[in-house]
C-alpha cells in the first residue's frame, strides 16, 4: 500500500490504530504492578515494590483453593467438550440428516442467550439435583458454554480439509477406521486442540455461572475475586488478576504454537 | 496379492439412492442430548418458572414488570446503555479493522494479537482493572492531581460514563473481528479501479469499500449489541444504581429477593429481545458468519 | 525391481478391467449412462471428454469412491462391484496428489505396505524401490510441502504403484503443472508404466494429452463413450460430428445424404459433394437422412477460384479471411459463401501460391478424405 493517494489518510489512520491499541491493552496491563506495590492500598504508581500480596496469595486457601479449582474444572471442561464438540463437529460437516440446521442452532445457542439468564437456569435446575457447589456442576455448566468454540474449531479443520486425502487413503487400502485415525484425526487434530484450549479459557474466565453455581464450599478463583472486588479492594486482587491473565497468555501461546503445526496441504 | 471378493452388501460410501440420514449424523447425538438435558431443559424449566410462581401467577409477574415505572426504566436503561456501548464500539472498531485490512501482514498480524489476547482474557479482570483506573483514589486521578491539573477527584465511575468506557473495551473485539472478516475480502483492486476512473480517495471510500464492508458493519454491531443487553459484571461494578441493567436486577430477584416468578419473568423478556434482534438480523446477515468470524481467526 | 515387477501369473486373455452396462443417477440426472468398456493387460487407455461427460465418474466408480446404479466392474475377472474402495487393490493418482500432508514422502510410499502388514524390511526395501523407479531417491525424509509440483506428482505415482496394484487409474494427474513440465511427465509415466506394465485408465480433457499417452482412447459425452479406438482412428475415422469436432480441427459440410451405387453425396444448395463407398458404408445412414462431411484442415487444398482442380475431387468456393503463420505450418482461415468458417492447413513450402487475405479461392479434397458422419441436428 504505497499508493499516494492514500497517504494523507494513512497517519490519521495510524494514529487511530495506536490509540485503539493502547485502549485494549493498557488498561488491563495496569493491573500487573498494582500486585507487586508496597502500598497497602491500591495506588498508582505504587510507592514501591514488594512481593507481599503474592504471599498473601498463595498462604490464603481461599485463594489457592479457588486456583485448583478452576483448573481442574477448566480441564475437565476442555476434555468433555472436545470430545462432545469434535464428535459434533464430525457430524454436523460430514453427516446427512433432517433437521441439521436445528442442531446447529442448538449447539451456537448458547454463544446468543445472554450469559444470565444461562446462569439463573442451570442454578435453578442443578439445585433441585444437588449438583451446586460440586466440580461435576461447574463442568457441566461450563461444557454447556464451551461446546460451541469446539465446534466452530474442529468444522473450519474438517471443511478446509480435502476430502482427496481421505478417498486415497481408502485406495491404498486402509478402511473406514484406520482411514480415520491415521487420517482424518491427525489433520483435524490442530482444529481439536486450538478448539480444548479455546474451552479452556471458556471455563477459566467464567464468572456469571460460577457464582450461581459455585457454593462456600466450592468456589472458582473467579467467584473469589467476584466476592473481593465487591467489598474490601486490597492489591491481592492485583496480585490474583495478574495471575488470571498469566494463565490466559500462556494458553493463547499454546494456541498459537498449535496452529503453527497445522501440515499446510 | 489378489484379494478375494466380498459378499455382496459391503458398498462403499453410501448405499444406492442417498439415504436421509447417513452413519456420520449419528456423531451429534452426544452433544445434543447434554445440551438438551444441561442446557435447554434448565431454560425451559426456568421460563415455566415465570408462569408458576407464585402458584398460578399466569402471567402476572409480567403484569408486574410492564406495571412498574421503576423495572420499565431498568429496561429503558439496559437499551441505552447497550446502544451506545455499540456505537462507540462501531466508532473506534471501524477504522481500525480497516487499518488491519489494508496493513502489511505482519502489522496486521500484532493488531490482530492486540484484539485478540483481550477477547480472551477474564472479563472480571478486565473489569477490576477499569475500577483501579477509573476510581477516586485510582490511576487516573492521582495521576492527574500529582500533576496538580486538578485539586478535586474527577467522578469517572459508578456513573454511566464508566460503564460505557468499561462494556465498549471489552465489547470492541466483538465490533472488529467481524468487521475485519469481512473487510479483508474486499479485493484492494475494487479502490484502484475507482481511482482509476477518477473518484478521489474519499469518494472511492464512500462509494465503493464502506457498501461493501455493511455486512460487518451490520454484523459487529449485532453481536455487540446482543452481548451488551446481557451484561452482568461490568455494569455492576463500574455502575451505580441509577445504571442498573436488566441482567443485575434479574441476579437481585433471585439471590436476593428470591423472587423467581419475577427474575424468570424478567429473564423470558431479555431472552426474547435478544431473538428478535437476532432475527431482525439475520435478514442482513447469516448469524452463524457473525459467529463463525469469531472461531475463524482466533 | 521385485517390488514393481509385472505381475505374474495374470493370463493375458483376460482382461485388466471389463465394465459392463454401468450406470449412474444422482437424482434425475444421468452421470454415467451405459459404459461398456474392456481393457487389456498392460494396456493404457485414456478417457477422454468435456467436463461433465461422465469420465470422472466413471473412474471413481472404478476406484469404489461412487457406487454404480447399474452395472458391474470386473477387475482381473473379479467382480468388484460392491467391494469397497480399499479391499480393490487399485492404484490411483488424483488430481491434486493428495499426498498426506503430515507425512513424510516416504511415509506416504509405505502407507498401502503398512496396510498391508508387509513387513518392515520388506516396506523399507520397497520404499526405496520405488523411490528410485521415480528416480527421487533422498528425498524420502521431505515432507509434502516441500517438494515442487513435479516431485509431488511422482511421490503420488510411486504411492500408487508400491504395492503392486491390478490396475493404475490417474484422474487428471497432470493437470496442476505448467505446460513444459507436463509434457516431459507425460512421457516419464507412459514410460514408467510400460515398464511395469501397468495396466492404466487414464482420464484427461486434453486431446494432446491422450493422442500422445494412449494405446486407445474412449471419447465421452453425456454419459456414454461416443468412439473407442487408437489415436489414428479417432482422427481419420471419427464416427460422429462430436468427435470430429473433439478430436483436432475439422471442416463439416452439412447436407442431405443421396444414397447412388456403392456411395453417395452430401446436397447442400447447389453444390454436391461426393463420399466414398467405404465411408458410406461405415456411417451407415439412410437415403435422405442429415448428413455431414467431415474433412480435416490438413486434407485439403486451396486453389485458384477458376481452377477446377483434378477431376473427381470436391471442391467449393470460399474467401481467404485471414492467414496465420505457425511455423512449419501456415493456417488459413476461410469463409464459404454461406458465411461458414472453414480452415485449411499447409505445409510450408509446399503451397503452389501464397494466398493473401481477401483473395477467392476454391477449396478441394479427394473424395476419400471426406468422412461421412449423421447430422444429429440436421
Amino acid at each position: 500500500m504505497t499508493e499516494s493517494w492514500l497517504r494523507p489518510n494513512r497517519l490519521l489512520l495510524a494514529a487511530l490504530g495506536a490509540l485503539t491499541v493502547f485502549f485494549l491493552v493498557v488498561p488491563t496491563s495496569l493491573v500487573i504492578p498494582m500486585g507487586f506495590s508496597s502500598s497497602q492500598i491500591l495506588t498508582f504508581p505504587p510507592p514501591g515494590w514488594s512481593l507481599q500480596w503474592y504471599q498473601k496469595m498463595l498462604t490464603d486457601p481461599q485463594w489457592t483453593n479457588g486456583f485448583v479449582n478452576s483448573l481442574e474444572v477448566a480441564t475437565l471442561t476442555a476434555i468433555v467438550s472436545s470430545v462432545l464438540g469434535t464428535l459434533a463437529a464430525l457430524g454436523l460437516v460430514r453427516g446427512r440428516f433432517p433437521g441439521k440446521s436445528l442442531v446447529n442452532g442448538l449447539i451456537l445457542t448458547p454463544l446468543i442467550v445472554p450469559v444470565i439468564i444461562i446462569a439463573i437456569g442451570m442454578f435453578s435446575l442443578y439445585v433441585r439435583w444437588k449438583i451446586t457447589g460440586s466440580l461435576i456442576g461447574l463442568v457441566a455448566a461450563h461444557t454447556a458454554l464451551a461446546i460451541p468454540f469446539v465446534v466452530i474449531n474442529v468444522s473450519v479443520s474438517l471443511r478446509t480439509m480435502d476430502m482427496n486425502l481421505e478417498m486415497a487413503a481408502q485406495n491404498l487400502g486402509a478402511g473406514p477406521i484406520r482411514t480415520f485415525r491415521r487420517i482424518t484425526l491427525p489433520l483435524a487434530l490442530p482444529g481439536i486442540l486450538a478448539g480444548a484450549l479455546f474451552a479452556f479459557l471458556t471455563s477459566w474466565d467464567e464468572v456469571v455461572v460460577a457464582i450461581f453455581i459455585s457454593t462456600a464450599r466450592f468456589r472458582t478463583l473467579p467467584v473469589e475475586m467476584w466476592e473481593q472486588v465487591r467489598q474490601v479492594v486490597d492489591p491481592t486482587v492485583a496480585a490474583v488478576a495478574t495471575v488470571v491473565l498469566a494463565v490466559t497468555t500462556t494458553v493463547l501461546l499454546l494456541v498459537f504454537v498449535v496452529r503453527r503445526q497445522a501440515p499446510a496441504t | 496379492m489378489a484379494l478375494p471378493g466380498l459378499p455382496a452388501g459391503r458398498s462403499g460410501r453410501r448405499p444406492r439412492g442417498g439415504p436421509t440420514v447417513n452413519r456420520w449424523a449419528w456423531l451429534t447425538l452426544p452433544a445434543v442430548v447434554f445440551l438438551v438435558v444441561l442446557f435447554l431443559v434448565p431454560l425451559v424449566l426456568m421460563s415455566l418458572r415465570s408462569f408458576t410462581e407464585p402458584p398460578n401467577a399466569g402471567l402476572a409477574n409480567y403484569g408486574e414488570f410492564f406495571a412498574s415505572e421503576a423495572d420499565i426504566r431498568v429496561l429503558g436503561n439496559t437499551f441505552y446503555i447497550a446502544t451506545i456501548s455499540t456505537i462507540v464500539c462501531l466508532v473506534i472498531g471501524y477504522p481500525y479493522a480497516y487499518l488491519m485490512s489494508v496493513a502489511p501482514p505482519r502489522v496486521a498480524g500484532l493488531l490482530l494479537i492486540a484484539v485478540l489476547v483481550p477477547f480472551w482474557s477474564s472479563l472480571l479482570v478486565r473489569t477490576f482493572a477499569w475500577e483501579v483506573i477509573l476510581r477516586d483514589t485510582g490511576v487516573i486521578n492521582s495521576l492527574l492531581m500529582g500533576w496538580g491539573i486538578i485539586s478535586q477527584p474527577l467522578s469517572l465511575i459508578r456513573n454511566t460514563l464508566g460503564v460505557i468506557l468499561g462494556m465498549s473495551q471489552i465489547l470492541l473485539p466483538f465490533m472488529v473481528l467481524p468487521l475485519y472478516a469481512v473487510m479483508r475480502r474486499i479485493d484492494p483492486e475494487y479502490s484502484r479501479a475507482a481511482a482509476n476512473l477518477g473518484a478521489p480517495p474519499f469518494a472511492a471510500f464512500r462509494r465503493i469499500f464502506l457498501p461493501l464492508s455493511l455486512p460487518g458493519v451490520v454484523a459487529g454491531s449485532l453481536l455487540v449489541f446482543v452481548l451488551a443487553l446481557g451484561f452482568y459484571i461490568t455494569p455492576t461494578i463500574l455502575g451505580s444504581p441509577r445504571e442498573t441493567m436488566i441482567s443485575r436486577f434479574i441476579a437481585d430477584q433471585i439471590q436476593q429477593r428470591l423472587n423467581w416468578g419475577l427474575g424468570s419473568a424478567m429473564a423470558v423478556i431479555l431472552m426474547i429481545l435478544t431473538f428478535i434482534v437476532l432475527a431482525l438480523a439475520s435478514r442482513a446477515v447469516r448469524i452463524r458468519d457473525v459467529f463463525g468470524a469469531l472461531g475463524d481467526e482466533s | 525391481m521385485s517390488a514393481t515387477a509385472r505381475r505374474t501369473g495374470a493370463p493375458s486373455d483376460r482382461p485388466a478391467l471389463a465394465v459392463r452396462g454401468l450406470v449412474k443417477t444422482f437424482g434425475e440426472v444421468a452421470a454415467v449412462d451405459g459404459v461398456d468398456l474392456d481393457v487389456a493387460q498392460g494396456e493404457f487407455i485414456t478417457l477422454l471428454g468435456p467436463s461433465g461427460s461422465g469420465k470422472t465418474t466413471t473412474l471413481r466408480m472404478i476406484a469404489g469412491f461412487t457406487t454404480q446404479t447399474s452395472g458391474t466392474i470386473e477387475i482381473d475377472g473379479l467382480n468388484v462391484s460392491r467391494v469397497p474402495p480399499y479391499r480393490r487393490d487399485v492404484g490411483m493418482i488424483f488430481q491434486n496428489y493428495a499426498l498426506f500432508p503430515h507425512m513424510t514422502a516416504a511415509q506416504n510410499i509405505a502407507f498401502p505396505l503398512e496396510m498391508r502388514r508387509t513387513s518392515r524390511a520388506e516396506t523399507k526395501r520397497r520404499v526405496g524401490d520405488a523411490l528410485a523407479l521415480v528416480k527421487l531417491e533422498g528425498f524420502g525424509a521431505r515432507y509434502p510441502r516441500q517438494l515442487s509440483g513435479g516431485q509431488q506428482q511422482r511421490i503420488a505415482f510411486a504411492r500408487a504403484v508400491v504395492f503392486n496394484p491390478r490396475l493404475l487409474l490417474m484422474d487428471e494427474p497432470l493437470g496442476a503443472l505448467d505446460k513444459k513440465l507436463r509434457e516431459a511427465l507425460q512421457l516419464e509415466v507412459m514410460h514408467i508404466s510400460r515398464q511395469l506394465g501397468a495396466t492404466v485408465v487414464y482420464v484427461t480433457h486434453d486431446q494432446e494429452e491422450a493422442l500422445v499417452m494412449s494405446d486407445r482412447i474412449a471419447i465421452f459425452s453425456k454419459g456414454k463413450i461416443e468412439q473407442l479406438g487408437r489415436g489414428e482412428d479417432l482422427y481419420d475415422r471419427p464416427v460422429s460430428l462430436f468427435v470430429a469436432d473433439f478430436i483436432g480441427e475439422s471442416n463439416i459440410f452439412r447436407g442431405r445424404f443421396e444414397r447412388d451405387g456403392d456411395g453417395g453425396s452430401v446436397v447442400r444448395a447447389s453444390w454436391r459433394w461426393r463420399v466414398g463407398p467405404v465411408a458410406v458404408e461405415r456411417a451407415g445412414i439412410d437415403d435422405g437422412a442429415a448428413g455431414a462431411l467431415v474433412v480435416r484442415p490438413e486434407r485439403m487444398r486451396i486453389v485458384g477460384p477458376e481452377d477446377d482442380g483434378s477431376a473427381g475431387a470436391n471442391a467449393i468456393e470460399a474467401a481467404v479471411n485471414d492467414v496465420l503463420y505457425l511455423g512449419s505450418m501456415r493456417k488459413y482461415e476461410l469463409a464459404l459463401p454461406d458465411g461458414q468458417p472453414a480452415v485449411v492447413r499447409e505445409q510450408v513450402g509446399t503451397s503452389a501460391a501464397d494466398w493473401r487475405a481477401g483473395d477467392r479461392v476454391r477449396l478441394t479434397w479427394t473424395v476419400d478424405d471426406g468422412v461421412l458422419v449423421a447430422d444429429p441436428r440436421g
